[in-house]
């Protein structure tokens, strides 16, 4: 059973956030181990993998990234691992020079307009995403993707980065 | 007709009140516990006969013999300071390295030789003893409270850890309470327990911080509330920073200015406790006046120290902002801002210091709730969980994880395999292979934090996965999985993938207790202790040889066909015996009996497992299989 259906969701791009809650909350109640307590091992054994499988399928559809890989990934379209090389000379070279502006950026206010710039992109090429879906075109979403975990990544590390720079003056 | 059964306010009978043993929650803090039990969702603390709800977390072992806990023990403290032990929860879990980190904090002695590949031992009383011990010590205290006060005998309960507390000072935590005689239904994070008491209380919704300062760990975590739902969106700490840090910092003044003064003290462990009890009492005064003062004697030579709120609060503010530091992080962990925060609700006796009050509404932008005593919210949260688990109950709590936990790379990095904040119960699994031609074996690390590199994580557990057959490096599909569950507790499990050889570890935390370990405290504590232990293991040795027919039973129905007819008496009368020797009183006659029964029993099984491996995995032999690391 896919993420998905597991919740009770279509495989979309979009989804509510509120819906994906609800659907969620109904699912743990009914499954949560601490309903379990008292019951034979098999039940509670069973309501611990539904739960446990409960939980991967919700944190994977919360983070619209997350989603996106994971609908992709049922797409057809492989992305290499976290941490891998990345393979496409364009981003690469946005990646390098985005690094050396936030190695550069001083103060907190610096920080945070590259982190915003980041951000803003990171919409982008998410509003982008929806019609290469439409589209299937699979070698562009598979760019694009990369793309946004780069992107993300960079948010992720301008945060750190604005953390140090807040430590060091208190 | 049938009558319907009208009860005495208050005197509703609980819905497993048949079973006659309750479940109470537990606060065991780092200076102060507290046992409370809920009834229709109406959580109270149980006091002693002198009305006090907390119970010091101070354990002594008096020269006279017997165990002291509570204000008894901090009396004897006094007297006789060898012999008594307090903050015991810093050491739950904890190896030798990181007992020197708090060991200027706390004189204590450690036991040489261990804590390298074990947990440490305090030399207390002149003998040596684990924290699960001591801890265990206070638990029955708080069961014992518990019990008087009930008058029913309690067996079960929901004990709370910091969210921050690890693998293995959560299964130390566990421990512990098996010692003591107590079945833990669930731990609870201190955060989401505490929560959980605001939340009943005022059917609020929305998002809500925890601030957690007790004596010695900090916990924040951000919680959404929803119709009777407690997510836990994130959560950090640190569980080396508390409000013991600041008696430390005012005791380490007083001895300083004892020094200008030209007294020359030998700081010995009774000075070190002397200090620290004044420091302690005159933050307390701090906390509604603007200046303190008070009088230290150490070895018959008097001096006198002032203290005002604004030196106080200076020597306080660097670990006031290091809390704050920590409670942006994780806000930003949940992708949230102070701004989305509809409310923070401060727990632990260390939130009563002033500043921790302003610094704290300053942050998040609202004055902190405080309407439950800051000391007994956790045990009142933990009570009701108690009761939602054993009588049935409508709330949720869905809990995360609150540190990544990964596998060792080549080179020492650090794989995460389960994210911080991820909710559990979790299962995820990570796809491996052999860097070398022919490897037949890989070695799996355990480790548990945020750091990259292995050296600054903390070790959890180490297992080998054998019998990998030849195959050119890159070509083994190596699976190993992580399992948490409610409780926060990791199993890990590995398989190669092609031939399906698997391995299952519970994971035993580096700093864990051995099973003989276990088997000592147990039998020690039965040494000293009441009649019910005794009953206890009875108990236990009875359902484990219940565990065992009912096993060898379901094994003979269905592979009966592989014991001879001689075989099959001799086993069933091993089984006859069992069932007599469950009969009687005796919990060595019983395990004797299913001792017996398990080595006549033993080549069945083997024969069985034989069968079972050739159906599953031909070619592969038992031996390899069974090369097992771990138990």
């Amino acid at each position: 059973m896919d993420h998905f259906a597991r919740l009770g969701l279509p495989a979309a791009l979009d989804i509510e956030t509120a819906a994906l809650d609800r659907a969620y909350f109904a699912l743990q109640r009914q499954w949560h181990p601490d309903r379990f307590v008292a019951k034979p091992p098999e039940e509670r054994a069973r309501a611990s993998v539904e739960a446990a499988a409960l939980n991967d399928a919700y944190r994977t559809l919360k983070d619209p990234l997350g989603r996106a890989v994971y609908l992709a990934g049922l797409k057809g379209v492989d992305l290499p691992g976290d941490g891998k090389t990345i393979d496409d000379p364009d981003l690469l070279m946005e990646a390098m020079e985005a690094r050396e502006e936030l190695h550069e950026a001083s103060s907190g206010e610096a920080v945070d307009a590259l982190a915003a710039g980041a951000r803003d992109k990171m919409n982008e090429a998410m509003a982008a995403l929806g019609n290469l879906f439409l589209a299937n075109d699979r070698p562009a979403i598979r760019k694009t993707l990369l793309r946004l975990r780069y992107l993300d990544k960079f948010a992720e590390e301008a945060r750190a980065r604005r953390m140090n720079i807040e430590r060091s003056r208190a | 007709m049938t009558l319907l059964e009208i009860h005495e306010p208050g005197e509703t009978p609980l819905p497993h009140a048949g079973e006659g043993s309750l479940a109470v929650g537990i606060d065991l803090g780092t200076t102060n516990s507290v046992v409370a039990i809920a009834r229709e969702s109406v959580p109270a603390a149980l006091h002693d006969e002198t009305g006090k709800a907390l119970v010091p977390s101070v354990v002594a072992y008096p020269a006279a013999g017997g165990v002291l806990v509570g204000d008894e023990a901090r009396l004897l403290a006094a007297a006789e300071p060898k012999n008594a032990v307090s903050s015991i929860k810093r050491l739950m879990g904890r190896g030798a390295a990181d007992v020197h980190a708090v060991a200027g904090v706390l004189p204590y002695e450690i036991e040489p030789g261990t804590g390298q590949t074990d947990m440490v031992k305090l030399r207390i009383g002149g003998k040596a003893r684990s924290p699960v011990e001591i801890s265990a010590e206070i638990l029955k205290a708080l069961r014992q409270r518990a019990e008087d006060a009930l008058e029913k005998p309690v067996e079960r309960a929901v004990i709370t850890v910091p969210a921050y507390f690890d693998d293995a000072a959560r299964t130390a935590t566990r421990d512990a309470a098996r010692v003591a005689g107590l079945e833990v239904l669930r731990l609870v994070n201190e955060p989401t327990a505490a929560a959980l008491a605001y939340g009943l209380d005022k059917g609020s919704e929305g998002l809500y911080a925890v601030y957690d300062l007790g004596g010695g760990t900090f916990d924040f975590s951000l919680l959404r509330l929803e119709k009777g739902v407690f997510q836990v969106l994130a959560t950090g700490g640190d569980t080396a920073l508390g409000g013991d840090d600041l008696d430390r910092a005012i005791a380490e003044r007083m001895l300083a200015e004892r020094k200008r003064d030209g007294l020359a003290d030998t700081v010995d462990e009774a000075a070190v406790k002397a200090a620290l009890a004044l420091a302690r009492h005159m933050k307390e005064q701090l906390s509604d006046r603007d200046q303190t003062s008070g009088r230290l004697e150490i070895a018959g030579m008097p001096s006198f120290h002032a203290l005002t709120k604004s030196e106080f609060d200076a020597m306080a503010v660097a670990l006031v902002e290091r809390t704050l530091d920590i409670a942006r992080n994780v806000l930003a962990d949940a992708g949230m801002t102070a701004a989305d925060v509809q409310g923070v609700v401060l727990v632990g006796g260390s939130t009563r210091v002033p500043l921790v009050r302003t610094k704290v509404a300053g942050m998040i932008g609202k004055p902190p709730l405080t309407d439950i005593d800051p000391d007994e919210v956790v045990a009142l949260g933990a009570a009701l969980q108690a009761e939602a688990l054993t009588g049935g109950g409508d709330t949720l709590l869905l809990d995360v994880t609150p540190l990544s936990l990964g596998l060792e790379t080549m080179g020492g990095i650090v794989e995460k395999i389960v994210p911080r904040n991820t909710p559990i119960p979790v299962q995820l699994a990570q796809d491996f292979t052999t860097y070398q031609d022919g490897q037949s074996a890989m070695a799996i690390h355990v480790v548990q934090g945020e750091r990259e590199m292995v050296a600054d994580c903390r070790s959890l557990a180490r297992f080998e996965l054998l019998g990998i057959p030849p195959m050119t490096a890159g070509a083994a599909r190596i699976r190993v999985t992580f399992a948490v569950d409610a409780d926060g507790l990791l199993t890990v499990s590995a398989e190669e993938r092609t031939t399906g050889i698997a391995q299952r570890i519970e994971v035993k935390p580096s700093y864990g207790l051995s099973h003989e370990d276990m088997a000592d405290m147990l039998y020690d504590s039965l040494d000293n202790a009441e009649a019910d232990m005794t009953l206890r293991l009875l108990t236990e040795a009875r359902v484990e040889a219940r565990r065992s027919l009912l096993a060898l039973e379901a094994a003979l129905a269905r592979d009966g066909s592989l014991l001879s007819a001689e075989e099959r008496a001799a086993i069933d009368a091993a089984r006859a015996a069992v069932e007599a020797a469950m009969a009687g009183e005796s919990r060595d006659e019983i395990n004797a009996a299913a001792e017996a029964l398990e080595t006549l029993s033993k080549p069945f099984a083997e024969r069985r497992m034989d069968r079972g491996i050739r159906e599953a995995l031909s070619g592969l032999s038992v031996g390899e299989l069974e090369n097992r690391v771990g138990e």
